[in-house]
């Protein structure tokens, strides 16, 4: 039985080389690292954050090797499109305007949209969105740049309000604490650690919870970024999305990144 | 391409107020920074050299977050009468080139004053001309006639430095064409046309400055030459500065 090792090497071999291609698999996900709790860069640089946590996760699933890109937010998606990362995990809420450029998986996660504004101010009394156009008449509105948001107000507001357009979020913070702006609009949840922090103890939400069912320009929830061409890709990602909705991950990631279960279903 | 043209060039008066604003008053503030350096008083030199050191040493965009954030964090400039000025991101961004321009400025313009010969100074003063009087005619014509050149590259400077405008909301040519972008999605274009401008702006400067050259260094031209330019320009008023220049 002298032959016996050499083809049990060979059928080990054959394995191995079966595997490689997959196990070789990188993909490279961007995200903006400046949109706590979704996504941040730490004081020790370290990237953290319910993107990271769920992206971490997808590339367990995908059995990819994953590795992270920081990217400015108003880059992210000509970035993409350029090739330099082969997908966007960002918060980015999928629209209408995205779609044309690139495609997007399922919603993994969806939040309202929000404004906030000094607690005691005419705004706070606000409850429709006419009568906070009303208040705001005049008025400076802060958002982040190729938001959203920047399309609602613009949408909403028009020539009305003055906007100011932001490069992250904390920037629109600080000039909002500091004055400069009378009030703001972005993701509820990315509104938690400004109004959590100690600049902005003397601000709150005010007006209704504003959604893409009720607002179309709002979008329909959160949704990882692709190239058009990566079908694929998108096809795994959007199996891999909804195994992680049905055993019940995404809720826990929902629950330990942002203190809530997770508000999607699989979109199969 | 071609549409975003019309928004950026709109941007581009913004961009314009932005440069000249802070050079005007880097000009002068510089002129009065180097004499504080040039000074043999310590009181002096001493803090004009720290201006320069600080402001010649940190990069620009730091300058402009010290300024615009800086300034929102404590409470007695928010109460102060400054925060009129301050509250506006515009201003914020005047004060930063304004402030940042004056330290080079400076550093060009002693470097003028001393290239200036000793000889000159002294005859003018065995002229019996006063210490300012000696000022006013030699030292500070023939420094800024020196200083010229390189003050030239600190004005192309300042109009490339002013696009860091656009990180404190300021909508000048970059801030329009980051918004573009963000609609399009096709930063390639949008940033052509905007260097583009850009270039079209410094061309402009260059040859303003050149002109300018031109026109305070006779003594380096033939008289044939400027006899030619006294014939051409004759109507442009340089006839007469010309004239002089000869006559000396």
């Amino acid at each position: 039985m002298g032959y016996r090792p050499i083809g049990a090497c060979a059928a080990v071999a054959g394995v191995w080389l079966s595997i490689a291609p997959a196990q070789a698999e990188e993909l490279r996900l961007a995200t903006e690292g400046a949109y706590p709790p979704y996504n941040f860069v730490d004081a020790s640089g370290e990237l953290g954050g319910f993107d990271i946590a769920f992206g971490e996760e997808l590339c367990l699933r995908l059995d990819a090797t994953c590795e992270w890109v920081v990217q400015d937010w108003d880059g992210l998606i000509p970035s993409l499109m350029q090739g330099r990362y082969d997908a966007i995990v960002a918060a980015m809420t999928r629209t209408d305007e995205r779609r044309e450029q690139i495609a997007f998986t399922n919603a993994y996660t969806d939040t309202p949209v929000q404004f906030v504004g000094p607690a005691h101010s005419d705004l706070a009394g606000a409850e429709t969105v006419e009568q906070i156009a009303e208040a705001l008449e005049g008025k400076t509105i802060g958002v982040q740049t190729a938001t959203v948001f920047q399309y609602f107000i613009e949408q909403q507001f028009g020539e009305t309000v003055a906007l100011r357009l932001y490069d992250t979020q904390d920037n629109l913070g600080l000039d909002l604490a500091a004055g400069r702006i009378d009030a703001g609009l972005a993701d509820a949840v990315a509104w938690e650690p400004f109004l959590a922090s100690e600049i902005g103890s003397g601000f709150s939400p005010f007006g209704p919870s504003l959604t893409g069912a009720a607002f179309p320009v709002l979008g329909e929830g959160f949704g990882i970024g692709l190239r058009q061409e990566d079908t694929a890709l998108l096809d795994r990602m959007n199996q891999a999305i909804c195994a992680m909705i049905e055993d019940g991950t995404l809720d826990a990631l929902h629950q330990e990144f942002l203190g809530f279960g997770s508000p999607v279903i699989c979109e199969r | 391409m071609v549409e975003s043209f019309g928004p950026i060039l709109a941007g581009a008066g913004l961009t314009v107020q932005l440069v000249t604003l802070s050079v005007s008053i880097g000009f002068f503030a510089g002129i009065g920074l180097a004499l504080a350096r040039l000074s043999p008083n310590p009181l002096l030199s001493y803090p004009a050299y720290a201006y320069v050191f600080f402001f010649r040493g940190t990069p620009l965009l730091v300058q402009l977050f010290l300024i615009y954030y800086g300034s929102s964090q404590f409470d007695f400039i928010k109460e102060s009468p400054a925060w009129v000025v301050l509250s506006e991101p515009f201003w914020c961004a005047v004060i930063a080139l304004a402030m940042n321009t004056t330290a080079y400025t400076s550093e060009i313009i002693r470097g003028g004053i001393q290239s200036v010969p000793w000889g000159q100074i002294e005859a003018a003063r065995a002229c019996g001309m006063s210490r300012f009087l000696v000022f006013r005619r030699i030292t500070m014509p023939v420094a800024l006639r020196q200083a010229l050149p390189g003050y030239s590259n600190e004005i192309i400077l300042m109009v490339k430095g002013s696009a860091l405008a656009s990180t404190v909301t300021v909508m000048e040519m970059t801030g329009i064409a980051k918004s573009i972008i963000s609609r399009t999605f096709a930063p390639v274009e949008v940033f052509i046309v905007a260097g583009s401008i850009y270039l079209l702006i410094n061309f402009v400067v260059t040859r303003v400055i050149r002109r300018l050259e031109h026109r305070l260094t006779p003594y380096q031209r033939t008289r044939a030459e400027l006899e030619k330019e006294e014939a051409q320009s004759g109507i442009l008023g340089l006839g007469s500065l010309l004239g002089r220049a000869r006559t000396r």
